[in-house]
């Protein structure tokens, strides 16, 4: 039988092997995130806004103009990039510890703007890079090294649901909560998240798309088990679903 | 220079500082409103507007450092200012523009600390804008105009030496100069292309490799490389040393002094000369790097010192720094959120005087 190609690395990945652990699911993010620069044609202008994190050598994997942000500040930094540059396409890649914690005000200021930028945020619920520490999405119940016992809502409050309060901003154009642990969920993925970049080429203002992402290491879960706990544990407390869309397309 | 508008305006040092910005072709502000440097804010919400370019009242001012330094990232001409406790928040992001060699010009109109201190004049930020105030290595080049004219000039010149370093640059000024209106005489400079492509500047890839900027540094010898390049890089800054000689030749004491204090000692020593009193002043304009090679000439001469600051003590370490192996400095610190008046330096400069 002879060999067909069904799938190539598109060229805006990087030919090497990324620093993530078996099961993470940045790097079939990043992925996500090429095709869609692709798709829309917009690789050669993009700037990407790296963040801290485990993501934080989103760099090394996808070949675009980058700058570095301060832990949370990458919207900031991304207003600064659009500010300056317009006519490019601006894109922050961020975790939850990043985004929704020391980030929160830049976040929300950001998108109240209404600028014409897009965020991908990336809900693993537990801080990846430090070790597994406690998080705003850290589920109630959840084990972290700094909630040991687990999660509670008395001591810790309840785990934040950033696609719903972005979605509630007047100046959002577009947010969406997504999952990439099924066929199913990551064809939904790539639309949301085609549809989130597309906002910004039009010129309709702030796109958002929130990623549930398991993280293997910290969730002390093999792989396939942590892929699953995406399903079982995480999308009853954050339900997939789109929470604003300007675009008047249909879901 | 050119003197497109030959016609001297009376402005606010804030206001001077501002236009100044928009000559030398800053292109995005951001800012966050703290007294005494409204006038910048406020200013630029319109003229950089008007001028086509991007202004933003930032959510705090570690934002609105952060959109600074995404915009310099794309080779843009930009800038912020705030005052004493805006700048503690901003030193996060001034840090990675030094790590990342990016050139940012920041503006610090200082009031009274530590703390919520007062909203009153004061040079208690000297350590903060001359040590780097961030973490880490780094250094920034920090100028200190004592009028408005050279807030205006000393403005133009941050976005030079910023773009001609890759690096921050500080205003430091004060209350006094920010709030006090006096006439400039506004000029642009010639030759400038604030849209001119920098080779680092990030446009998005097309046609070439991708280009980066960040401050992370984690191979094994990696940041030690980084950080002995930024050394070199302070190093050469030497070559931007400035500094004011007010009498000093025949000078038995020489008062060192930066600034607003600067200038108001200079009206002391003017009429201390008309006394006959062998008194001279020396004001560093660049405070970071500082004149130290200037200092210790002079203490070689036989000449002594005093320091005058508007803060408990700061820059006289500098002084002491440079002139230590000859000689030491007197000091004499006003008190921050007191404005202080010529008069007030009288006597302490004749003590010195007369050792
Ligand atoms: C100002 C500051 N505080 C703390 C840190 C340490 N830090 C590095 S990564 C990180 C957590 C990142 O977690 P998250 O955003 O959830 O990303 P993940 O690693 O899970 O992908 C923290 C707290 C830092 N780099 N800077
Ligand atoms: S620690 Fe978690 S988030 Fe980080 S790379 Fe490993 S699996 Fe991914």
């Amino acid at each position: 039988m002879e060999e067909q190609l069904v799938y190539t690395r598109p060229d805006v990945v990087a030919d090497r092997a990324t620093h993530y652990c078996p099961g993470c699911h940045h790097g079939t993010i990043h992925k996500l995130v090429a095709e869609a620069l692709i798709d829309l044609g917009v690789v050669d202008k993009t700037i990407c806004i790296g963040s801290i994190g485990c993501s934080v050598f989103i760099y090394n994997y996808l070949n675009l103009d980058t700058v570095e942000a301060p832990h949370g500040r990458a919207p900031a930094v991304a207003t600064g990039v659009k500010r300056a540059r317009p006519d490019k396409f601006v894109f922050s890649y961020q975790g939850d510890g990043d985004l929704a914690s020391i980030g929160m005000a830049e976040i929300m200021h950001c998108a109240n703007r209404g600028e014409n930028v897009s965020v991908v945020f990336v809900n693993n619920t537990v801080y990846g890079m430090t070790g597994g520490q406690m998080a705003p999405t850290t589920l109630l119940g959840q084990k972290a090294t700094t909630c040991p016992a687990g999660r509670c809502e008395e001591l810790e409050g309840l785990p934040i649901r950033m696609a719903e309060i972005i979605g509630g901003l007047g100046a959002t154009a577009y947010s969406a909560r997504v999952a990439v642990d099924s066929i199913k969920h990551l064809k939904a993925a790539k639309k949301a998240l085609r549809k989130a970049f597309a906002c910004q080429v039009e010129n309709r203002g702030f796109g958002f798309v929130e990623f549930l992402a398991a993280c293997p290491t910290n969730w002390k879960m093999t792989p396939i088990q942590a892929n699953e706990r995406v399903a079982s544990e995480m999308i009853p407390h954050f339900p997939l679903g789109t929470f604003k869309d300007t675009t008047g397309e249909e879901q | 220079m050119t003197q497109q508008t030959p016609k001297r305006i009376f402005v606010k040092g804030n206001e001077a500082i501002a236009r100044g910005a928009l000559a030398a072709g800053c292109r995005c502000y951001f800012g966050y409103p703290i007294t005494p440097q409204n006038d910048i804010p406020e200013y630029m919400s319109k003229a950089i507007r008007d001028a086509g370019g991007q202004f933003v009242q930032a959510e705090s001012e570690i934002a609105a450092a952060n959109m600074v330094l995404g915009a310099t990232a794309c080779g843009i001409r930009a800038m912020t200012s705030s005052s004493s406790p805006g700048i503690s928040l901003k030193q996060e992001a001034i840090s990675y523009m030094a790590g990342s060699e990016l050139p940012g010009v920041i503006v610090d109109m200082v009031r009274g600390g530590p703390g919520l201190g007062d909203i009153g004049p004061s040079q208690g930020d000297y350590f903060q804008a001359t040590r780097g105030g961030g973490h880490g290595d780094y250094r920034l080049l920090v100028l200190a105009p004592a009028s408005g004219q050279e807030a205006y000039d000393l403005t133009i010149k941050a976005f030079d030496l910023a773009f001609k370093y890759r690096n921050p640059v500080m205003i430091l000024g004060d209350a006094i100069l920010g709030q006090m209106k006096e006439p400039i005489v506004p000029w642009v400079p010639d030759n400038l292309d604030p849209d001119e492509a920098a080779h680092w500047q990030l446009d998005g890839a097309a046609g070439r490799p991708p280009r980066l900027h960040k401050s992370l540094f984690l191979q094994e010898g990696e940041l030690a490389g980084q950080n002995i390049k930024l050394q070199k890089k302070y190093k050469a800054m030497e070559a931007e040393i400035d500094y004011e000689f007010f009498l000093v030749d025949d000078a038995d004491l020489v008062v060192v002094a930066f600034g607003s204090i600067g200038r108001i000692t200079k009206s002391t020593i003017r009429k201390l000369r008309a006394q006959g009193k062998k008194v001279g002043l020396i004001r560093p304009i660049t405070v970071y790097p500082f004149p130290s090679e200037v200092l210790k000439d002079l203490a070689t001469q036989g000449k002594r010192f005093l320091t005058i600051e508007h803060n408990m003590g700061q820059m006289v370490e500098d002084v002491r720094l440079a002139i230590r192996t000859i000689t030491d400095s007197d000091f004499y610190g006003c008190l921050p959120g007191n404005l202080p008046t010529p008069d007030d330096f009288e006597e302490p400069i004749l003590k010195a005087l007369e050792g």
